[in-house]
C-alpha cells in the first residue's frame, strides 16, 4: 500500500480528487494545432491545456485523433514522411513541434508507455540502464542507484530486486508493464505519455498500473488515451472527448461523466455511439 | 434531458425502462393511497381507512425491489451521465415514495379513530388539501416520465399552496379546540393528518427537485419555504 495512497473520508474527498484542477497551470498548451497523414487531416485545430502534475484522459472512439495527439507531443510522427503538423504545441515556452527542437531531446523530456509492454531482451537491470547511456554518463554506484529509483518509483522494485540480471522477458505482462514505466521515468522526464498502457493487461495489473499512475501524477504530468471509460473516470484529473480529429469537449472529470455539456459527449460517455 | 438515441446495447435501455417503471407504478400508488385515505376521512369510512392501511405494504415491498434494481444496474451497467443521475435520482425517489405512503397509511390510521367522531368543521378544508397534494405526487411523477424539468419546476411551485393550506387548517384548528376543549382528541388527530399532508407536498417537490436534477445535471434553485406554522403563537380567544 503506498504512503500516499488516498484516505477517502467523505464525498468531498473523492470529488477533491477527480476537481483538482484549480491552481494548477498549464504545463503543456496546444494551440490551433492540426495534423496530417499525407492528404488526411487526422487533427483539426486542438485547443486544450494539459495542467501541470495532473492527470488528462484522452477518450473518444477508435479513429478520433487521441493516439495521433500523443505522438504528436512526442514528435513521433516525425519519424514518418509525409506526416506534418503545424500551430503550436507550447512547453516552456517552446514549440515542441518546431524542427529545431532535438526529437530525441524532447523525448527525455516526454516519456511514452504503449499499449503492449515492449521490454527489450535483455535483464532487468540492463532494460533500464540501456536507455540511460544515451542520454546520460552514469557512474556504476549512479546507474545502479538510478535503476533502484525507478524500479521504486515504479512500484516493482520489491518484485525484480532479487531477479536484476534475469532476463526482463521472463517478467508477466503487468510487471513488464511496470519495468516499462520504469524504463520511461529513468530518464527523469517531465511528461508522461501513457498510449492504452492496460489494454494488454488483466485486472489486477490493470489495478497496479492504475495505482501507479495515480503516484506518479505528484511528479509529473500525465496524458493517457485509454478505451476504458471507467478507467479515465478512475485516474483522471482531467478528461477531453475526441471525436473526428476535433475535441469536442474538455473538462474536469467528474464533470464529463456526470454532466457533460455537449450531446455528443452525452452519446458516447452513456454508451449511445455507432 | 435532450433527447438521446438508444443505448448500442440494447438491453441497457430495456434496465432502465424496467427500473422507470418501477418508480411510476410506486408514484401511481401513493397518489391513489393519499386521495382514498382524504376520501375515507371525508366519508367516515373505518372499514375503506384499514385498505388503506394494508395497502401500505405493496408500496414498501415496490421500494425494496426498485433499490435492489437500481443497485443491480449501478454495479452491472457502470452507467454515465444522464444514464447515472437518472438511476440515482430513481432510488432517491422511490425512498420518497416509500415515505409518502408512510403518511398516507398514517392518514388512513388516524382516520379509523375519527371515524367513530362526529364531524369537525375544519375537515371540512381537508380533502381539498388531499386533492391538491396527491396532484403533485402525480404532477412530479409525469413530469418523471417527460424527463422534464420545466414542468418539475411549475410543481414545486405549488409547494406554496399546500403550505397556505396547511397554514390556515392549523390556525383554525387552534380555534377550534379552544373553542371545543372536549374535541381536542380529534383535533389533534386532524391537525396530524393535515401536517402529514403538508409533508407529502414537500416530498412532491422533493421528487420534483431530482427530476430536474437529473434531466439537466443542474441542482433546482432553492425555494423558499412558507409554512411558518412554526412561528405561530396563541390566537385571539
Amino acid at each position: 500500500m503506498a504512503a500516499d495512497s488516498p484516505q477517502v473520508a467523505s464525498l468531498g474527498d473523492v470529488v477533491g480528487r477527480h476537481d483538482t484542477m484549480d491552481g494548477s497551470k498549464p504545463f503543456i498548451t496546444t494551440r490551433n494545432l492540426d495534423f496530417y497523414y499525407g492528404e488526411n487531416q487526422a487533427l483539426k485545430s486542438i485547443n486544450l491545456d494539459f495542467p501541470e502534475r495532473r492527470v488528462t484522459a484522452l477518450i473518444g472512439p477508435s479513429g478520433c485523433g487521441k493516439s495521433t495527439l500523443l505522438r504528436v507531443i512526442n514528435r513521433m510522427y516525425s519519424l514518418y514522411p509525409g506526416q506534418r503538423a503545424t500551430g503550436e504545441v507550447m512547453m516552456g515556452g517552446v514549440n515542441l513541434i518546431d524542427p529545431k527542437v532535438d526529437p530525441t531531446e524532447l523525448r527525455s523530456r516526454i516519456g511514452m508507455v504503449f499499449q503492449k509492454p515492449t521490454p527489450f531482451p535483455m535483464s532487468i537491470y540492463e532494460n533500464i540502464a540501456f536507455g540511460l547511456r544515451l542520454h546520460e554518463k552514469l557512474s556504476k554506484g549512479a546507474m545502479d542507484e538510478r535503476v533502484e529509483w525507478s524500479l521504486r518509483k515504479a512500484a516493482i522494485w520489491e518484485e525484480t530486486k532479487d531477479r536484476l540480471n534475469t532476463s526482463a522477458l521472463g517478467m508477466s505482462g503487468g510487471q513488464q508493464q511496470r519495468l516499462c514505466i520504469a524504463r520511461t521515468i529513468a530518464v527523469r522526464p517531465q511528461v508522461l505519455l501513457f498510449d492504452e498502457p492496460t489494454s494488454a493487461l488483466d485486472p489486477i495489473s490493470t489495478a497496479k498500473v492504475e495505482e501507479l499512475i495515480a503516484e506518479l501524477r505528484t511528479e509529473f504530468t500525465i496524458l493517457i488515451v485509454t478505451h476504458s471509460m471507467q478507467q479515465a473516470a478512475r485516474c483522471s484529473d482531467q478528461t477531453a472527448f475526441m471525436y473526428l480529429g476535433q475535441v469536442v469537449e474538455a473538462g474536469a472529470t467528474a464533470q464529463i461523466f456526470t454532466n457533460p455539456r455537449e450531446q455528443k459527449t452525452r452519446e458516447y460517455v452513456t454508451g449511445r455511439f455507432g | 434531458m435532450t433527447d438521446l438515441p438508444a443505448h448500442t446495447l440494447s438491453s441497457f435501455d430495456e434496465d432502465l425502462d424496467r427500473l422507470r417503471a418501477l418508480v411510476v407504478r410506486m408514484g401511481r400508488l401513493c397518489e391513489a393511497q393519499i386521495i382514498a385515505a382524504a376520501d375515507a376521512l371525508a366519508r367516515h369510512d373505518a372499514a375503506a381507512a384499514r385498505i388503506i392501511v394494508d395497502g401500505d405494504a405493496a408500496i414498501d415491498a415496490l421500494e425494496a425491489e426498485t433499490e435492489a434494481f437500481a443497485i443491480q444496474t449501478i454495479a452491472l451497467r457502470a452507467p454515465m451521465a444522464g444514464d447515472l443521475r437518472e438511476i440515482v435520482a430513481a432510488l432517491k425517489i422511490s425512498g420518497i415514495l416509500e415515505r409518502i405512503g408512510d403518511y398516507a397509511k398514517n392518514i388512513a390510521k388516524r382516520t379509523t379513530v375519527l371515524a367513530k367522531d362526529a364531524p369537525m368543521e375544519p375537515m371540512v378544508l381537508v380533502p381539498e388539501m388531499a386533492r391538491m397534494v396527491a396532484q403533485m405526487v402525480g404532477g412530479a411523477i409525469d413530469a418523471f416520465i417527460a424527463r422534464d424539468a420545466e414542468r418539475a419546476a411549475a410543481i414545486a411551485e405549488r409547494d406554496q399552496v399546500i403550505d397556505d393550506f396547511y397554514t390556515s387548517l392549523f390556525r383554525s384548528l387552534l380555534t377550534f379546540m379552544m373553542e371545543n376543549p372536549q374535541r381536542i382528541t380529534p383535533s389533534a388527530h386532524l391537525l396530524f393528518i393535515a401536517k402529514s399532508l403538508e409533508r407529502v407536498g414537500d416530498h412532491a417537490t422533493n421528487i420534483a427537485e431530482l427530476v430536474s436534477y437529473s434531466a439537466t445535471g443542474e441542482r433546482m434553485g432553492e425555494r423558499t419555504k412558507r409554512d411558518d406554522t412554526a412561528m405561530v403563537t396563541s390566537p385571539q380567544g
